[in-house]
C-alpha cells in the first residue's frame, strides 16, 4: 500500500478528524491531504453565543495547521472539480491532487438568495451573521421579534428553540423583555423535532411568555412591510426576524455531478461511501442522510470513515459502520441544559434540564479545541 | 388516516428510520419544498409520532397524502406535491 494517497476535502470538525486518526494509523504507508478554503477552523456552536453577547468571536477560529499533525499535508486552496473517474480534484490555484480514497467533508454553504426579501432578516448561522445580530440586538429597545426556520435540511435542528430561550435571557438582563414579543416559528407541530425534549421545552417557554407558531416554513419576507410568509401561507408582522438560512451542498460537489438537487452526498448509512462511488466518503454536513447536520454527527462518522479506509489500503475487509451515533446539548435557559444522545437502533431520552448539563456544554466549548480534533473524545 | 398500498413511483424515497433528528417530518417537508409540483416524496419512519404529525402537516400546507403503508417496525408515507 506504499504511496496510497488519501484527500480530505474541508478541514472542519470531521475533515481534521478523519485526516488525523488515518495518519495516526497509517503512519508513512499513506499521504494524507487536507485541503481547506480558509485554512481556519471555525468552532460554529458559539456563533449562538456571539449573536447574544456572551462571548467574542476571537475564540471560535483557529489556525487549522495547530489542529492537524504535523504529518499531514494542508492545502489552502479550493477544490473545484472531481473527477471520480480519474480519480483527481482540481484546484482552484491551478493545481491537482491524485487520490486514491477521497473524502467529502465539505460542509453546507448558506443560501440565503433563495429567500425573496431575506436581506431584511438576520441569522446566527455565520460569524459575521452572528456579529450583525448582535449589534442589531444592541440596539433594539422593545418590539416584536420573530424566530423562524427559511430552508431544510439546516445545522444544529435544536438551535432557534435554544436561541429564544436564550434571548428571553438576554432582553430580562437588559430590562427589555417587558417591552418585547418573542415568537417561535416552527416548521413542524411542536417547538423541536424531538417529542420528548419538545415537552420539556414547551412549558418553559409558555412559563416565559415566548409565543410559538406551528407549520411555520418561511418562504418570503417583504422587508418594507415588515411581514414574513410561511409555505403554508400564513404571514406575519415583525420588528426584528431572524432566520435560519436555507442550507446547500458544497459548490464543488455540485459542480461536479456527485451530489443530488440540493448538493448533497448520496451517501450510504453504513459504510458512509458515495453510493456510486466506493473509493469516494462523505461525512458530517455533505451526506445527504437525513440526520442531524451538527458538528456531532461528523465527530462520530469519522473514525468509522478513517477506519475503512485503512482497511482498505491494508487489504482487509473493513468492519467498523456508523450506526447513527449522535449527541448534542440543548441549553433550555435559567442556566440549566438537558442532552440528546441516540442512533439508529435508540430514540433519545434526555434526562431533566439541570445545571449540570448546561455547564457541561459550556466546558465541552472550551475543551473543544484540544480534544475532539485530535480524537481524544470518542 | 389513510392505509393503502400506493401505486406510484417515487420521485425520491428517503430512509429516515431511527433518525430522532431531525426527524421523519421535517425530512419530508425539506424534501417537498425542494421538489416539483408533481414529485412523490416516500419517507421510511419507525417514529411513532409521524403517523399523527406527517398527515397534519400534509393537510396543513395543502399537499397530497397519497399512502402510509405499514411494514414490519415501520410505516412508508407517500406524498405528492401538489402547489
Amino acid at each position: 500500500m506504499s504511496g496510497a494517497s488519501v484527500v480530505v476535502l474541508g478541514g472542519g470538525v470531521g475533515g481534521t478528524l478523519v485526516a488525523n486518526l488515518l495518519a495516526k494509523s497509517l503512519k508513512r504507508d499513506a499521504t494524507v491531504t487536507v485541503v481547506d478554503r480558509s485554512g481556519m477552523h471555525v468552532y460554529q456552536p458559539g456563533f449562538l453565543y456571539v449573536a447574544l453577547d456572551q462571548a467574542n468571536a476571537l475564540w471560535l477560529a483557529r489556525d487549522e495547521r495547530g489542529l492537524l499533525r504535523k504529518d499531514v499535508d494542508l492545502m489552502i486552496d479550493d477544490a473545484t472539480a472531481i473527477d471520480p473517474a480519474k480519480q483527481v480534484v482540481t484546484l482552484a490555484r491551478g493545481g491537482s491532487l491524485p487520490y486514491d480514497h477521497l473524502v467529502l467533508a465539505t460542509g453546507s454553504r448558506l443560501d440565503r438568495e433563495a429567500v425573496p426579501g431575506y436581506g431584511g432578516s438576520h441569522d446566527f448561522y455565520s460569524l459575521e451573521g452572528a456579529q450583525r445580530l448582535r449589534e442589531e440586538l444592541r440596539r433594539f429597545k422593545g418590539g416584536r421579534i420573530l424566530v423562524g426556520v427559511a430552508g431544510i435540511p439546516y445545522k444544529c435542528p435544536p438551535a432557534p428553540v435554544e436561541f429564544v430561550l436564550m434571548l428571553d435571557q438576554y432582553l430580562r438582563d437588559r430590562g427589555i423583555r417587558e417591552k418585547s414579543e418573542i415568537r417561535l416559528l416552527s416548521p413542524i407541530n411542536r417547538a423541536f423535532t424531538v417529542e420528548s425534549a419538545s415537552k420539556m421545552v414547551q412549558p418553559i417557554m409558555e412559563k416565559k411568555g415566548i409565543g410559538l407558531t406551528t407549520f411555520f416554513n418561511v418562504e418570503s419576507v417583504d422587508d418594507t412591510k415588515h411581514v414574513v410568509t410561511s409555505f403554508e401561507g400564513e404571514s406575519l408582522e415583525y420588528d426584528v426576524l431572524v432566520l435560519v438560512p436555507p442550507h446547500r451542498g458544497a459548490k464543488v460537489v455540485e459542480a461536479s455531478g456527485l451530489g443530488d438537487a440540493g448538493g448533497w452526498v448520496p451517501t450510504d448509512r453504513g459504510t458512509l461511501q458515495h453510493q456510486k462511488h466506493p473509493n469516494v466518503y462523505a461525512i458530517g454536513d455533505a451526506t445527504d442522510l437525513p440526520i442531524s447536520k451538527s458538528g456531532s454527527t461528523a465527530h462520530f462518522e469519522a473514525p468509522v470513515v478513517a477506519s475503512r479506509i485503512a482497511s482498505v489500503l491494508r487489504g482487509t475487509a473493513p468492519k467498523e459502520a456508523y450506526e447513527g451515533r449522535v449527541m448534542c446539548f440543548l441549553e433550555i435557559g435559567e442556566g440549566k441544559a438537558t442532552a440528546l444522545r441516540f442512533d439508529y437502533q435508540h430514540p433519545p431520552v434526555p434526562p431533566q434540564p439541570s445545571r449540570l448539563w448546561h455547564w457541561a456544554k459550556w466546558a465541552f466549548n472550551r475543551a473543544y479545541w484540544v480534544t475532539v480534533p485530535q480524537g481524544r473524545v470518542g | 388516516m389513510t392505509v393503502t398500498t400506493p401505486q406510484v413511483q417515487p420521485t425520491k424515497c428517503i430512509d429516515a428510520r431511527g433518525m430522532a433528528c431531525p426527524g421523519p417530518l421535517l425530512t419530508l417537508i425539506g424534501a417537498i419544498r425542494a421538489g416539483q409540483v408533481g414529485d412523490v416524496i416516500e419517507v421510511l419512519s419507525s417514529d411513532l409520532g409521524s403517523k399523527t404529525d406527517i398527515p397534519a402537516w400534509v393537510a396543513k400546507a395543502k399537499q397530497e397524502l397519497v399512502g402510509v403503508v405499514e411494514e414490519e417496525g415501520y410505516a412508508r408515507f407517500v406524498v405528492r406535491k401538489a402547489k
